[in-house]
């Protein structure tokens, strides 16, 4: 493992380029999995897609088993479960293609994600004998039950309770659970309940089991084509054999299995992001006002290039870290009854990355469908148009998988934790940043390209370090009660990664395949680096006004002002030239 | 059993060059010509019920193999690829010829199959070619497969205003049109197992052809003149609220053009 990149180590480690997965390093393998998976959803979703949005009886059901058919439910599981055990990068790219099915995709995610996962990695062997095989075929359909009413984020605080029977056979649950999808067409569903009323515990119930029942179905924003329900457990006897995991332990269920969950969520925003800017680009270029295309207005440009540049950004953090939980899991033997536990272990390591992808995506998403609308017009606003529909599904991404508030507290609240473990030297690069501040520097002016985005970011995240270190010095373990400067700190880590993502995927484009192939890559990092500083600027000032005065607040502004020095570039030209080759291709584009 | 397939540029997404009024196939994604993957399905539902092999070979560049892993990914047995820089710019008769040359190599099948037409060039030449090389009966545009016999077999074949019933003996050349069947998708297992299958390159060499018969020297076709058709005129919807206004309308039109 000494190999291994530690999770959150980016921030105070230099990275190179060839340490980087990128989509330039898909296999032949994985293009031929994302062309049958684009292949079904065109042939046989779309054309459907209304059916399903209108949750026409049967239809979304119906072609999560025709996936099952082709083995794509099943990508995770061990062959000797049924699935097809294919790596962990062609599982993204399905999840990334399953976007385009529009609500499909939820109840795809919910069934193969956060409800087969828990019995794959923490069922036991007999478990995983019952369940894996129909689950990787679609025979049977899970859903996954943690959120109540009042115990939404606050997951602990669940209420449903589960008690053994005298004879030890079968534990008797009590509760609700809110907000379920795929619930009305779940058979399986893996649900928590506190044993005894205290030790938080993970179950697997069968829909079929006598005391459980489902709610009405929700009135959504989005996703409409997807099943949320409650579901209710009333003296529901859940069998012992069922209990998933430890007694106690069901919060490391739940956590791993939302580390993959928030990974996965980037992904399908990737996905999402990527159909919503093809169909922008189509819709500019066909529609003409003032006797042209609007396509060739200026801020019609501005906004394709914005697009393609945050889809990039998101593209190169979700298969980054694709790849450092690849690499993980290739040094992992996996052939005993723990590989599933030591899979989501790995995972774990990675919960900061998997916790920007989340929070990335999602607003990469929601930016990427809102542009879409304003470039469709009045069309956009009309059902007449998928656009519409993609804005409104986008918004849920924001809120479950835990909402992108929660995950902003989780990001710096685990680096702290990394830090004091010394599982990275957090607090050692803090000391000798100080240092160095202290002792004067000439910077290095490189005319080599990208050698101005570089510095920037490693400047970028000496802000993070120099607020991250004042901020632990002065407030310590009462950090927690920050929110504040917490999420200002989290808002850091996301645009680090994701701009250090950039830079290193465009360096390995052009170290492989030369400068005019990098060149569009380069153009689009060059203009979100310059779009960040000032960023920075801005958040790192009202860190230190919100923590600092006098003499030390001056200090530490004036230390910000020689961090965010920076010659802003023509960013307009620029960004007219991202949207000329979008619309050469009328898609999604890097090279 | 052998599919003979065909790796051509996606035509939904291909553009023509306003000047040159030639297709524009840079960018342009390649699949599996449509037809031909509807000769796959119809190969592979005969070997589900009487067993047997399927072979999918095709004629093109090295990068075709895409196309051929396509069709193991759907189930096929094996694959070869028949690729030699002789073999270009062949008309339909010398890839018929080729194409049947690499199916002598491969063994006497029992059936040919092939796609009615590829959406490229629409000529629906090189499957009755094959079948003219190798001297065997052949049945084109069959809708439908009734029986399969030991020794032959029973096709409907569809033509204008309904369809033929045909009797025909084996070894035979099958030419299918797109309403025989629905082709299905690769399963995952199917494509992770395409991608470790090798696939044999058979060029000149290997074929021991005769190479007066091959690419540019074995094509009789030449190009004149490639042009696009002028357009024609628009036609007209005529919209109204109801059937009965639409027909008056209709009827308007039609005497001012004293038509009627």
């Amino acid at each position: 493992m000494a190999d291994l990149i530690k999770g959150g180590s980016f921030l105070i480690s230099q990275v190179k380029p060839d340490q980087v997965y990128t989509p330039e390093d898909f296999s032949d393998l994985h293009k031929m999995v994302s062309d049958t998976v684009a292949g079904f959803i065109k042939e046989k979703v779309v054309p459907q897609i209304d059916a399903i949005e209108k949750m026409e009886d049967g239809v979304a059901v119906a072609l999560l088993r025709q996936l099952g058919e082709l083995g794509l439910l099943g990508t995770e599981i061990p062959e000797k479960y049924g699935g097809a055990e294919a790596d962990k990068i062609s599982s993204l790219l399905i999840a990334e293609q399953m976007s385009r099915g529009g609500s499909l995709s939820l109840v795809f995610g919910a069934h193969t994600g956060i409800g087969t996962l828990p019995i794959l990695f923490f069922g036991n062997e007999e478990q995983k004998k019952r369940y894996l095989p129909d689950l990787a075929t679609g025979k049977k359909i899970a859903a996954y039950a943690l959120t109540e009413a009042d115990a939404g984020s606050d997951a602990m605080n669940a209420k449903t309770r589960a008690v053994l029977t005298e004879d030890g056979k079968h534990y008797v649950l009590n509760g609700s659970k809110q907000f379920i999808t795929n619930a009305a067409w779940a058979d399986v569903i893996v649900t928590y309940a506190k044993v005894d009323g205290e030790h938080f515990t993970s179950f697997i119930v069968d829909r079929d089991t006598p005391g459980v029942s489902i709610g009405a179905e929700e009135h959504k924003m989005g996703i409409k084509g997807s099943s949320t329900c409650s579901v209710i457990f009333e003296d529901a006897k859940v069998p012992v054999e069922n209990l998933l995991g430890t007694i106690g332990k069901g919060h490391q269920v739940a956590f791993n299995i939302l580390n993959i969950g928030r990974f996965k969520l980037g992904v399908g925003c990737l996905g999402a992001a990527k159909y919503a800017l093809e169909l922008s680009s189509q819709y500019a270029q066909e529609r003409n006002q003032f006797n042209m295309p609007i396509s060739k207005f200026g801020l019609i440009k501005n906004k394709i290039a914005d697009m393609n540049i945050r889809t990039f950004i998101t593209e190169s953090i979700c298969y980054r870290i694709g790849g450092l939980i690849q690499d993980v899991i290739e040094t992992l033997d996996l052939s005993g009854d723990e590989a599933g536990q030591k899979i989501a272990d790995a995972i774990q390591e990675y919960a900061i990355e998997c916790s920007v992808a989340k929070i990335y995506g999602s607003e990469a998403l929601d930016f990427v469908a809102d542009e879409g609308v304003q470039i469709h017009g009045g069309y956009g606003y009309s059902q007449e148009y998928t656009i519409e529909r993609i804005y409104r599904d986008s918004r849920i991404n924001r809120i479950f998988e835990g909402t992108n508030e929660i995950n902003r507290l989780i990001i710096p609240a685990t680096l702290m934790r990394k830090a004091q473990k010394g599982e990275i030297p957090l607090i050692q690069a803090a000391m000798k940043l100080q240092e160095e501040l202290l002792t004067p520097t000439m910077q290095d002016e490189s005319d080599e390209l990208l050698a101005k985005e570089e510095q920037a970011i490693e400047n970028l995240k000496k802000i993070f370090l120099l607020i991250a270190g004042s901020a632990a010095q002065k407030y310590g373990e009462k950090l927690i009660r920050e929110q504040e400067i917490l999420a200002r700190m989290a808002d850091m880590v996301d645009e680090i990664f994701g701009a250090e993502s950039a830079l290193l995927r465009t360096r390995k484009i052009i170290a492989a395949k030369g400068e005019e192939a990098g060149s569009l890559a380069a153009k689009m990092t060059t203009c979100y680096v310059n779009g960040l500083v000032p960023k920075f600027d801005v958040w790192a000032k009202e860190v230190i006004a919100a923590m600092e005065e006098g003499d030390t607040k001056r200090t530490l502004f004036s230390i910000l002002r020689k961090l965010t020095k920076f010659e802003q570039d023509n960013v307009f030209v620029m960004k007219r030239e991202i949207a000329d080759a979008v619309y050469a291709k009328n898609k999604y584009v890097v090279i | 059993m052998i599919v003979c397939i065909k790796q051509v540029p996606d035509t939904t997404d291909v553009k023509i060059d306003p000047e040159k009024g030639t297709l524009i196939r840079e960018g342009v994604p390649s699949i599996v010509n449509p037809f031909d993957k509807n000769a796959v399905e119809a190969a592979l539902k005969i070997r589900e019920e009487k067993g047997g092999k399927v072979t999918v070979i095709t004629m093109g560049p090295p990068q075709a193999v895409d196309a051929l892993r396509e069709c193991l990914a759907m189930g096929a047995d094996d694959a070869i690829l028949l690729s030699d820089r002789a073999f270009a710019s062949s008309d339909t008769w010398a890839t018929s010829y080729t194409l049947a040359m690499g199916i002598k190599k491969v063994g006497n099948p029992d059936i040919i199959f092939c796609g009615k037409q590829a959406i490229d060039g629409d000529t629906a030449q090189v499957g009755p070619g094959i079948a003219e090389h190798l001297g065997l009966p052949q049945v084109t545009y069959v809708q439908k497969i009734k029986e399969v016999k030991e020794d032959g077999m029973i096709v409907e074949r569809s033509i204008e205003g309904g369809y033929e019933v045909v009797s025909v003996g084996m070894p035979v050349m099958i030419a299918v049109d797109k309403s025989i069947n629905e082709p299905r998708f690769p399963t995952m297992m199917g494509t992770m197992k395409a991608h470790k299958k090798e696939i044999p390159t058979w060029g000149l060499a290997e074929l021991g052809a005769d190479e007066d018969k091959l690419g540019m020297n074995g094509s009789p076709t030449r190009v004149k003149r490639i042009f696009a058709p002028e357009r024609k005129g628009q036609g007209e919807m005529i919209q109204g609220d109801d059937e009965s206004e639409v027909c008056a309308l209709l009827i308007e039109k039609l005497r001012d053009k004293k038509v009627v």
